[in-house]
């Protein structure tokens, strides 16, 4: 009898734990692939960052360490070409202009129409995302005429931020979108107007605070494009930081320079991401 | 917080109490009337609550009154000052949503505090106020806490807390307990009676929950398709309902075929009085409350118009509803639960019809066996 159990039994027990089995093998392989996609993308992202940082610190002699290209950040000159230094400072100070400008026209303008006027949303989502679909060539042929008569009155390359803020558009504007979805804009601004709020406070005081993280995000992507531009700004003859190092690799073409501004301007916007990020999070975790 | 007894304190309603009158309001959504010439007075100091399905206009009117819609044609007055066109940051009116409405990056004080904020009062008054009015909803230990930090009945227990420190003229109330559980949603409701009749603010209260409604207001307005079928105190509602809309929509009734003759109905052989003396003889439908429905053993073999056996019982807690099958039809008892407990399912069980006023409904010619059933 016992014998006719353990053998009844057996068979039981272990399909029992065949699935048990073949279950942690799928995941054991799983996991297998998810560190190998890892690695290979993590390499392949690395590698090149590696080598920049690599070939920023090549000192004069083959094989050799030095930090001149990083002091000459500061300082480099090149040839028939505006300073390193104000090609920066410019960029920066387009970035910062372009987000200003972006998130002034979309965040009320957005809530306005998610309040007020839905049926425009979809006109304006389709006009916000129309840049993504134009080729640079082309938005540069459609603004030369424009550029001529802003050149007319300024020469400086902040005018570059009226075509910015054009590029950035569908990248805020998704950014913002998440975040308006995320609450309950109706209500909430029923609930202040009910209180006595007006209009613009309840754009200002309780709906973009609850949008805080949407309006970081959208400050980041803006500022990284700004940041990366070169087709527009190159073919509209005006010298931002891409530009100007674009300039430099073509005199100079092992200029160290040239990587250790990019590779800075790269852990700016890293370093930005952090900030943005950690700044949000803080948000989430006290409200 | 427990609730207190729900009576009125006198001081309370007379103070800063004032009329609400809604005349000729209409308002139509494209081809959709939401609307239709609503007329509605409010009186000061009063809870009015606005009962009816879904699409009746209930939270049209509450918007319209609120502000947040423009009222195709009539007009708005309160405390005898049109208000028709002026905006809601303007009407002074506190209210509170069926959605919660706190603004999550502020804390619960905060949000007390922010009608008074844009009123520029004080900081050490508004807190002072702020404190008063989580006081009064019971939550003045959670003052300092987010809006996802504290439960879904507290959230809305501020959002009252936030809509009366501005003090306003009227309270509007849209559903408020719609998204809570049982439990804390009788709790809320009659805290938020008790604090109606403390503050005596007048009170425009909007719900498709029977119970709530009858349960709080002042008087119950029952909508139906843009207008009010009856506005009268819950008892009156209840007991007289005004049409057969209201009879079905407010409680539960049989409906039973009979005959009017001489400004009484004949139902399955019992004469009952009529709500309306003026309706015409002839053939119609009855609507019998279930509760007007006594049932006892009934031992003697002879079948007869209200004879029948017991096919199920409901326990609702302290009553049961026991229905019964007369053969051609099934009719619903409301017993006390000891009663019906001697009335298993497969009784024989003779049925009483306590002469109440009934109303009847003209479509008799339509009701059949299956119509005569629950409505």
């Amino acid at each position: 009898m016992a014998a006719v159990t353990a053998l009844g039994e057996t068979p039981a027990a272990e399909s029992a734990s065949h699935p048990r089995g073949m279950q942690s093998r799928r995941r054991r392989r799983l996991n297998l692939f998810r560190y190998v996609v890892f690695t290979v993308f993590g390499l392949f992202f690395v590698l090149p960052l590696l080598a920049m940082a690599r070939f920023s610190l090549e000192g004069a002699k083959l094989g050799t360490w030095s930090l001149t290209a990083w002091r000459q950040i500061a300082s480099y000159q090149g040839t028939g070409i505006p300073p390193l230094l104000s090609a920066i400072e410019i960029t920066l100070e387009l970035a910062v202009i372009t987000c200003v400008v972006t998130l002034a026209l979309l965040v009320p303008t957005m809530i306005w129409i998610r309040l007020r006027v839905q049926w425009l949303a979809r006109t304006m989502e389709f006009l916000c995302l129309l840049p993504l679909t134009i080729p640079a060539i082309v938005l540069v042929v459609g603004l030369g005429r424009i550029y001529n008569r802003i050149q007319h009155y300024s020469l400086s390359a902040l005018m570059l931020f009226w075509v910015y803020v054009i590029l950035a558009l569908p990248y805020a504007y998704r950014a913002l979108a998440a975040g308006l979805s995320a609450i309950d804009v109706t209500t909430l601004s029923e609930a202040a107007r009910s209180l006595g709020a007006s209009w613009f406070t309840v754009i200002v005081r309780v709906i973009a605070p609850n949008m805080r993280q949407a309006i970081l995000n959208a400050l980041l992507l803006t500022f990284a494009l700004v940041l990366g531009e070169f087709t527009i700004a190159y073919l509209l003859l005006y010298t931002n930081l891409q530009v100007e190092l674009y300039s430099i690799s073509r005199n100079t073409p092992n200029a160290g320079v040239l990587f250790s501004t990019s590779f800075a301007a790269l852990l700016f916007a890293f370093a930005l991401l952090l900030i943005l990020s950690y700044a949000g999070r803080r948000r989430r975790g006290r409200g | 917080m427990t609730s207190s007894p729900l009576t009125r304190t006198p001081e309370g309603a007379a103070r800063n109490a004032v009329e609400v009158r809604m005349e000729g309001l209409s308002r139509h959504y494209g081809a959709v009337v939401a609307l239709d010439r609503l007329d509605l007075t409010l009186q000061p100091g009063e809870l009015v609550a606005l009962l009816g399905p879904s699409g009746c206009g209930k939270t049209t009117t509450l918007r319209l009154l609120a502000g947040l819609e423009d009222a195709d044609t009539g007009h708005i007055t309160v405390g005898g000052k049109d208000i028709t066109r002026l905006s809601a940051a303007k009407r002074d009116m506190g209210m509170v949503f069926q959605a919660y409405s706190l603004f999550p990056h502020m804390t619960v004080r905060q949000n007390v505090a922010f009608g008074l904020r844009l009123r520029r009062v004080g900081a050490a008054q508004r807190d002072k106020r702020a404190l008063e009015m989580l006081d009064l909803v019971g939550l003045s230990t959670q003052a300092d806490r987010y809006p996802h930090q504290i439960s879904g009945g507290q959230q809305q227990r501020v959002a009252l807390a936030r809509a009366l420190a501005i003090e306003p003229q009227v309270l509007l109330l849209d559903e408020p307990l719609s998204a809570l559980d049982a439990k804390v949603r009788a709790q809320l409701r009659d805290e938020i009676r008790r604090i109606q009749l403390e503050v005596g603010i007048t009170t425009l209260f909007v719900t498709h929950d029977q119970e709530e409604a009858l349960a709080i207001a002042d008087r119950v307005g029952v909508m139906r398709e843009g207008r009010i079928e009856q506005l009268a105190p819950p008892t009156e509602v209840y007991s007289r309902p005004a049409t057969s809309f209201v009879a079905e929509f407010v409680g539960l009734s049989n409906r039973l075929t009979g005959e009017v003759r001489g400004g009484e109905v004949t139902v399955r052989g019992r004469t009952l009085p009529l709500v309306e003396s003026n309706v015409p003889d002839g053939q119609v439908v009855a609507l019998v409350r279930p509760e007007a429905v006594t049932l006892a053993s009934h031992t003697a073999p002879e079948p007869g118009p209200l004879v029948g056996t017991v096919i199920a019982v409901t326990f609702l807690g302290a009553t049961s509803r026991v229905t019964v099958d007369l053969g051609d039809i099934t009719i619903l008892a409301q017993l006390s639960t000891s009663d019906a407990a001697a009335l298993p399912a497969g009784s024989r069980v003779a049925l009483t019809i306590r002469p109440d006023p009934v109303l009847v409904s003209a479509d008799a010619a339509s009701a059949g066996p299956a119509a005569e059933e629950e409505a």
